[in-house]
């Protein structure tokens, strides 16, 4: 991958650099209070700039590791090189107890929760008599590798780095793999990714895991660069402090943590140098100009420095290479008989007082077309919410091959063999096509975390890309396969929607009004695409206004007005029934 | 026991007023407004200042943050610039701030009366919210509720770094307001604490008066409930966020300059009692103003017994109370889908 070589040399670059000759020793503490501070920012970037969970409260997870280490290596003399799974250990085992609490929090709860339990965990540490009240705990034996001990700070540069590099590796590798779409997905909202099988609580609890042990694994380096801790550097100011090097950098890039975390730490040692001279004033003048600084960048350059640098660099297309060779298993089809896929039976939904949908039934065979249409208001949108277990039905039963779908999620209901697209659609607007409908293949795919992590993903990610770029050609936007969603007309992503529903490998595609924003050649070729995906085996349910493509395609229309079915039947019936004439056009009397 | 909830009480009331002035911003703004500590700060030490007869540097600060706003204020307007509006601007901008600072600079010296010092404090620190809202916010007022978050807490670092500058590492205390006190056995009860109750119990009386009756008042919460519909019917939006910040520095500095004269503030004690207000706010779901007050009335009692049967873990008592708050709140409103960003 194209990838790899930067950092390759990244890493050489950073490995030569103690040996450049003359080289200040001031500055290589600088380059380790760097990679420290980068540490825990790119924790912060999967977080918050990629998974959207926004958390003021890492310092304290720096803290656990540290304080973990510092108890361990001086009350029971452990090595070092032993509390370091500990360490990670407690900010882990810590992490989930929070995550727990602090994920299924909404909106700017999280945030606020975080500042919350980051300022009582501050206050804990520096009242907790074996943790050294204020004063801390120190004489915190240096790492050692068989007698070399790393004192100095150029030698424990050397392990700071290595962290460094090799955590960005591994955030790189999460992120590229089946579970970093699922968390790339987070952020644009729950419904389209639960549609597909993602479990956005279990997600976020994951990310929020990762992150606190690669603070916890920067406050481990801390207690023994430093060889003493304290709780100030794990109060609040600091956990807000890394959240300004994450969007600084550039919040959703794994070098922007690294990039931001340089700039910080420059910044600050110079301000600290500096504005005492200016200004002859007396102590925290740099927080003041980190403030205004803060402000002034999410006035400018919300997005950081890294995607500003990154603009300005010559592009190579980031092509991913695709091998089609590799396939997933395929579901068994129904047999092609006269057989009913899905039934909905007697349905309601109220709202309170508003009955949505009300006593609704009908149903849809095998390599069947039906069209369910109605003027607005009529409740289509609302039984599809019913079929794909996004709204529990008041009462009535839906089932699916004869197995009824009570308080089903919408994940088993994909697992079933039901996949959908959104009326509004619901793409990652910064994820290649290719990535975007390989979601659609996510309960298809088993790799977990830990083995995207280490790269041991490679065969099942293959199958899932190439299922992916098999779909997309299908639906014939090949040529589009690696731009950003965000960049296609709207038209063409509601294609892409059909082509991440058809991942999922259904067997009933629901499709909410995928003519809408279409041209007129881009909507035959659709009716063409349909027609072909039923007579392979799928059946179609759809949503759509469009009359002329409807009537074009559907084999059976099923009309709603009000919530209630007023008619049903082949196109040919519909057209002449007075009742859908009266919904759409009004009392002919 | 008696004096316990008594001391609860009287910082529950301050706490009560910090809560509103945070429910009031969010809710017209979607500002999170981190820096509220700042302004209890700012009021409590510009009123102790200017007892002790000299000239804050917060009134300064005003005139220096006025021509910043004027600053983005012709920006901001570059393309259609009449006399009359930058006439308006300079107004508001320069000459407001720099009356001020003329006025605090001649009065400074002179044996003035508490309640001076009281109106010029909450001048001063009014027109550093109007302006902190215009500089920060309003550029950014239409973007997502963690971005106003971030720069909020920009905005916090900021001022509190301004505020060691301006009034030093010590403490201070200020003047009380009435000496008088009075005892109802077991109970001592002392003028600044009945100051406090008054006081809030007034200014949750205006505040309510303000937004059930008056068109001012209904605009602002127009503003809170949709932005873009009332800007369509002719609501200034950014007039309302100013007059939020305002209205939120005013009751800053109000109930800092309750408490100067009961504990020594530092410039950096506003931040805590700001987040406890936030506690408070936070349990009201940031928008019911009567259960923001019981709340804090709530954290104050907490905050009291806790502080006299575990006094070390006073504060991780008070903000690990906001956790099963959060995951109730946040339960019992279902996740609704966002799509803004």
């Amino acid at each position: 991958m194209g990838q790899r070589w930067p950092v390759l040399l990244f890493a050489l670059a950073m490995a030569a650099v103690p040996f450049i000759p003359g080289m200040p020793p001031f500055w290589i503490v600088l380059l380790d209070n760097i990679g420290l501070s980068a540490l825990v920012a790119m924790g912060l970037v999967l977080l918050t700039g990629v998974g959207g969970l926004t958390s003021f409260g890492q310092a304290a997870f720096c803290g656990f590791g540290a304080y973990a280490t510092a108890v361990l290596s001086t009350t029971y003399g452990l090595s070092p090189w032993l509390t370091l799974p500990l360490s990670l250990l407690v900010s882990g085992v810590f992490a989930v107890a929070l995550g727990l609490v602090t994920v299924r929090l909404s909106g700017h709860y999280l945030p606020l929760g975080t500042i919350a339990w980051g300022l009582g965990l501050f206050y804990l540490f520096s009242k907790l008599e074996f943790l050294g009240r204020n004063d801390g705990i120190s004489g915190i034996p240096p790492l050692a590798i068989l007698s070399l001990n790393m004192i100095d700070p150029g030698a424990i540069y050397f392990a700071i780095w290595t962290a460094v590099i090799l955590c960005a590796w591994l955030t790189m590798n999460l992120l590229d793999s089946r579970t970093g779409r699922a968390i790339r997905a987070l952020r644009r909202g729950h419904v389209a990714a639960e549609a597909f099988g993602v479990h956005p609580p279990r997600t976020k609890l994951l990310v929020f895991i990762y992150a606190a042990v690669l603070a916890g694994l920067s406050g481990w380096l801390y207690a023994h660069f430093q060889r003493a801790v304290n709780p100030t550097p794990f109060g609040a100011q600091a956990g807000i402090e890394y959240l300004f090097v994450a969007v600084v950098g550039g919040a959703g890039y794994v070098w922007g943590g690294v990039l931001g975390a340089a700039i910080v730490v420059v910044l600050k040692e110079v301000l600290q140098d500096y504005l005492p001279y200016v200004f002859h004033g007396e102590g925290q003048l740099e927080t003041i100009v980190f403030g205004m600084m803060l402000v002034l960048l999410l006035q400018l350059a919300p997005s950081g420095v890294w995607p500003w640098l990154t603009a300005r660099l010559p592009t190579r297309p980031n092509r991913k290479a695709v091998e089609a060779s590799s396939a997933l298993p395929v579901r068994k089809k129904a047999a092609p008989i006269d057989d009913v896929v899905l039934q909905v039976d007697h349905a309601s939904k109220r709202f309170g007082g508003l009955i949505a949908v009300n006593d609704v039934t009908f149903d849809v065979g095998t390599r069947e077309i039906v069209a369910l249409i109605g003027p607005n208001g009529a409740g289509k949108s609302t039984t599809f919410n019913l079929i794909t277990g996004i709204l529990p039905a008041s009462s009535g039963a839906i089932s699916v091959l004869g197995e009824r779908l009570h308080r089903m999620t919408p994940q088993a209901i994909t697992k079933l063999g039901i996949a959908r697209t959104f009326q509004h659609v619901k793409l990652v607007a910064d994820m290649t096509v290719l990535e975007n409908v390989a979601i659609g293949a996510h309960l298809r795919g088993h790799a977990g975390a830990l083995a995207s992590l280490f790269r041991l993903d490679r065969t099942d990610e293959a199958k899932l890309l190439g299922e992916a770029a098999r779909q997309i050609e299908r639906v014939g936007l090949s040529a589009q396969a690696d731009t950003l969603a965000g960049n296609l007309s709207l038209g063409q992503q509601r294609i892409v929607e059909i082509a991440r529903a058809l991942c999922a490998d259904p067997m009933l595609l629901l499709l909410d009004e995928p003519a809408a924003g279409l041209r007129q050649l881009e909507k035959q070729q659709l009716a063409t695409l349909l027609r072909a995906l039923r007579d392979g085996g799928m059946s179609v349910l759809l949503v759509e206004h469009d009359m002329g493509f409807v009537m074009g395609l559907a084999d059976r229309i099923v009309v709603l007005d009000f919530g209630v079915r007023i008619a049903e039947g082949t196109p040919e019936k519909i057209r002449n029934n007075p009742e859908v004439i009266r919904a759409y056009l009004g009392a002919v009397t | 026991m008696l004096f316990l909830l008594q001391d609860g009480i009287t910082n529950g009331a301050i706490y009560a007023l910090l809560g509103l002035a945070l429910v009031l911003v969010f809710a017209v703004t979607r500002v999170i407004l981190i820096p509220q500590g700042e302004f209890v700060t700012y009021g409590a030490l510009t009123y102790a200042t200017l007892a002790s007869g000299q000239v804050p540097g917060t009134a300064r600060l005003a005139v220096a943050m006025g021509i910043l706003a004027l600053g983005f204020d012709l920006y901001a307007g570059r393309r259609s610039l009449r006399p009359a509006w930058i006439g308006r601007a300079l107004a508001t901008n320069i000459l407001l701030p720099a009356a001020i600072l003329v006025l605090t600079s001649s009065l400074a010296d002179r044996q003035t009366p508490v309640a001076i010092d009281i109106a010029l404090s909450l001048l001063i620190v009014g027109t550093i919210g109007l302006f902190l809202y215009r500089i920060a916010f309003a550029p950014i007022a239409h973007t997502s509720v963690l971005v106003l978050l971030i720069a909020a807490v920009g905005c916090h670092l900021a001022l509190q770094g301004i505020g060691l500058v301006f009034f030093g590492a010590e403490g201070q205390r200020g003047p009380a307001l009435s000496n008088a006190a009075f005892t109802i056995d077991p109970l001592r009860f002392t003028g600044q604490s009945i100051a406090v109750y008054a006081v809030t119990l007034a200014l949750i009386a205006v505040l309510w008066l303000f937004f059930g009756f008056t068109l001012y008042g209904k605009a602002l919460r127009a503003t809170a409930v949709n932005r873009l519909g009332a800007r369509l019917v002719g609501i200034r939006t950014g007039l309302s966020g100013q007059i939020a910040f305002l209205l939120a520095a005013v009751i800053g500095a109000i109930s800092g300059i309750l408490i100067v004269p009961i504990t020594t503030l530092y410039y950096d004690t506003g931040f805590l009692i700001g987040l406890k207000g936030f506690v408070a706010a936070i349990i009201g779901g940031l928008v019911s103003y009567p259960l923001t007050a019981v709340a804090a009335l709530l954290v104050g009692c907490v905050e009291a017994f806790s502080s006299f049967y575990a006094s070390n873990f006073k504060e991780v008592i008070v903000f690990a109370l906001i956790i099963p708050v959060l995951l109730l709140r946040s339960l019992a409103t279902p996740a609704v889908e966002e799509e803004k960003d």
